[in-house]
């Protein structure tokens, strides 16, 4: 990173309030106290450290990845902020080096923009941009820009974040919705449903306790693993609000493939499947946030499952079904009791049945 | 998972389907008019959905999808009427998930949430009475829905806000009950039904002497089917055995679950708080008698039809609806006017198209395999 060496002309500030109030929006000291003592504390990196408006990249440098600049953005608004196996801050992390590595990106550089409704804790603040920045370390992006806003009571929930990305794509590496082809593998790198699982649980409305954790986690390592023992891959997606069968339904229809599963195949935990059961919910359209979906041509398959299970994140990789010449955009599912049914693009939320 | 799996065992529904289709082949049915098996409960249609049981059967057994969805068959009318309680600043409304995206004629539970009105979905009456008890400033309304599966968890609930004298939670109560349904049903002059598949949890409830008037008045059979896949084939391999040996007969498949007499204490609260409406109005299939209940006058301050002033306004179904003629099985789902046109699960037009266990959403969620297969 080429940044002009910059010398922090005063010391961070500090903030000795427990929470945050219309003040600390201000546009003032407090603002900035606010924002040095949980961010630029915590994120701390060269790029950030200026503090100008805006990060600053060499171009050159960027352009030593690869040939193409991925960039996305995602924000993030769950309830509860803390879950079994993550936060809104891993999630937020997470979330967007994914969204980039789905593309074949490398993730390089993330924004953080947060939403703080009045009365929200300074030390939870802390607490969640620690994750955030624990993950970006881990996942070796940097956090080198942001913003923060405070809104009255009410106007927001607690905290709403948004994290937009940048990424570098490699020369040769082309994934599309639309390049699925009949013969070609569905897989995916383990159990569904876990997310979308735990968070509800996490809610407490449904009154279970259950062990699940959220499978919140950066795919880009993985990602990289799978293109490099599969190059032919054709088409990587994180399937996330919608699930698995949200997805399936957008490459069926972008390369106009028909695509059938098989039930018997699809990995998911046994506490899931008892979760589904009991409120009525359909495994497929849970979200995940660590997870991808594979199509695979089906020469690579085994290179490319070899390569998942290798991985920490892909132990439990399977493959789960099959695109074929059948009616375009048609998503089926060989049932494990021998009977077959088409899986739709899911209509609203998921609501739990009544009887 | 266990309890489970066994009864989704593909080798076993082989067997089933193989028994199945050596039955048929005995039976004399017309090519052009297969036998017609009602499932009544949405569970039911859910379950053969879900599993694609509908494509397994051998083509003389269509499978009708009845009227066993209460979401489906509530009119636009009493939609209308929830949606005006939940309006009313000081009260919270209670309901189910299913209910919220029902259409009223202005707008749904779902619409009104999103234009201010504080409804929240809870997953059963005592979540609503435990918000009642968190709020006391404020009016708690438990949106009653459902059939006999149901009625006895809003009794029980009244009966417990009664015993804590909690003032400020009430019922809109919009309870039905199935057996009249039935009726209405096989005294309907269109009827194409040779048989039924029993409501299984409904059954658990009320036991299975109540439906013996369909086997002795009506002489078709009734077998009552558990959920899983295998309940259902075996069931309508016995609704099947019964058409082919001339019998009709009330028969309980699902008796690891529902005792012929029901059940007493369930009964017994039901019989306490409800008591049997003259008529009430269903979505497709019009004004039914007795078809529903309403609180007894002792349990009138827990009754929120007396508590709020509501509309009670009844909307007639859209014109371009077909759902009393799905639900009686004259024409399939897809051979309705506006299926998928003018109707879809964003925006429904029909009953049939609401929940996820009405006939017309579950073959555009899930499809009819046979539908398509026919198509093609």
């Amino acid at each position: 990173m080429n940044i002009a060496p910059f010398i922090r002309s005063r010391p961070l500030g500090k903030v000795y309030v427990p929470t945050v109030t219309l003040s600390h929006g201000g546009g003032g000291k407090a603002m900035k106290d606010l924002i040095d003592d949980v961010f630029v504390e915590a994120f701390d990196n060269a790029a950030l450290a200026p503090l100008e408006d805006q990060a600053r990249f060499d171009l050159a440098e960027l352009a030593a990845h690869g040939d193409r600049l991925a960039f996305t953005t995602d924000s993030f608004v769950v309830d509860p902020l803390f879950f079994p196996g993550g936060d809104i801050g891993k999630l937020a992390v997470c979330g967007t080096i994914n969204d980039l590595a789905v593309g074949g990106a490398k993730p390089l550089y993330l924004s953080c923009a947060a939403i703080v409704e009045e009365g929200t804790t300074i030390d939870l603040l802390r607490q969640i941009a620690g994750s955030m920045a624990r993950t970006a370390k881990d996942g070796g992006v940097e956090i080198v820009t942001g913003d923060t806003k405070v809104v009255q009571r009410g106007a927001c929930d607690k905290l709403f974040l948004t994290t937009t990305g940048i990424g570098v794509i490699r020369e040769g590496v082309i994934l599309g919705a639309h390049l699925a082809r009949p013969g070609d593998v569905v897989l995916v790198n383990g159990l569904l449903g876990d997310h979308g699982a735990a968070i509800l649980c996490a809610r407490g409305d449904m009154a279970l306790e259950t062990p699940i954790e959220s499978d919140c986690a950066p795919l880009h390592g993985l990602i990289e693993t799978l293109l490099a023992a599969a190059p032919g891959v054709r088409f990587l997606r994180d399937p996330t609000r919608g699930g698995v069968a949200t997805v399936l339904n957008e490459i069926a229809d972008a390369s106009q493939v028909a695509i059938e599963i098989d039930e018997a195949a699809t990995p998911i935990r046994e506490e899931v499947k008892a979760f589904c059961e009991i409120l009525g919910l359909d495994p497929l359209y849970l979200a995940n946030e660590g997870k991808i979906v594979a199509i695979v041509p089906p020469e690579e398959v085994e290179a490319a499952l070899a390569a998942m299970r290798a991985h920490p994140l892909g132990t439990s990789a399977g493959a789960i079904g099959r695109a074929h010449a059948g009616e375009a955009g048609r998503v089926t599912m060989r049932t494990v009791f021998g009977g077959r049914r088409i899986v739709d693009m899911l209509v609203g939320e998921q609501l739990p049945r009544i009887c | 998972m266990k309890y489970l799996d066994e009864f989704r065992d593909s080798a076993k529904a082989r067997i089933l389907v193989t028994e199945i289709e050596a039955l048929v082949s005995t039976m004399d049915v017309p090519h052009d008019r297969p036998l017609h098996i009602m499932e009544v409960c949405g569970g039911h249609t859910h379950s053969i959905f879900r599993f694609g049981i509908e494509g397994m059967l051998p083509k003389q057994i269509e499978l009708v999808h009845g009227p066993g969805c209460p979401v489906c068959v509530l009119p636009m009318g009493r939609v209308d009427d929830c949606v005006s309680i939940a309006e009313r600043p000081e009260v919270i409304f209670a309901t189910f998930g299913d209910a919220m995206r029902v259409p009223g004629s202005r707008k749904s539970l779902m619409q009104a949430k999103a234009d201010g009105a504080d409804v929240r979905m809870v997953y059963s009456p005592l979540d609503a009475l435990a918000i009642a008890r968190n709020n006391p400033a404020r009016e708690v309304v438990f949106f009653g829905l459902g059939f006999e599966t149901t009625m006895p968890s809003t009794a029980l609930t009244i009966l417990q806000a009664e015993s804590e004298h909690v003032t400020n939670f009430s019922v809109f109560c919009n309870h039905i009950t199935i057996v009249p349904t039935i009726k209405a049903i096989l005294d309907s002059p269109d009827l194409k039904l040779d048989g039924f598949l029993g409501p299984g949890h409904v059954s658990m409830v009320i036991g299975t002497a109540p439906y013996e008037f369909i086997a002795n008045f009506y002489r078709k059979p009734m077998v009552v089917a558990g959920f899983e896949p295998l309940d259902i084939l075996q069931s309508i391999w016995m609704v099947l055995k019964q058409i082919k040996e001339g019998r009709a007969d009330v028969e309980n498949q699902y008796a690891r679950v529902v005792p012929d007499e029901g059940n007493a204490a369930a009964l017994h609260a039901v019989s306490r708080v409800y008591e049997l409406r003259e008529f009430f109005e269903w979505r497709g299939l019009g004004s039914i008698d007795h078809s529903g209940v309403k609180l007894r006058d002792e349990y009138a301050q827990f009754d929120a039809e007396r508590k709020f002033t509501i509309p009670n306004v009844k909307i007639a179904d859209p014109k371009s609806c077909q759902c009393g003629e799905v639900l009686k099985g004259v024409i399939k789902p897809w051979q309705c006017k506006v299926f998928g046109s003018a109707c879809t699960p964003e925006m429904p037009l029909g009953a049939l198209m609401v929940s996820s266990e009405g006939a017309c959403a579950a073959y555009y969620q899930y499809g009819g395999i046979k539908q398509h297969a026919a198509a093609e």
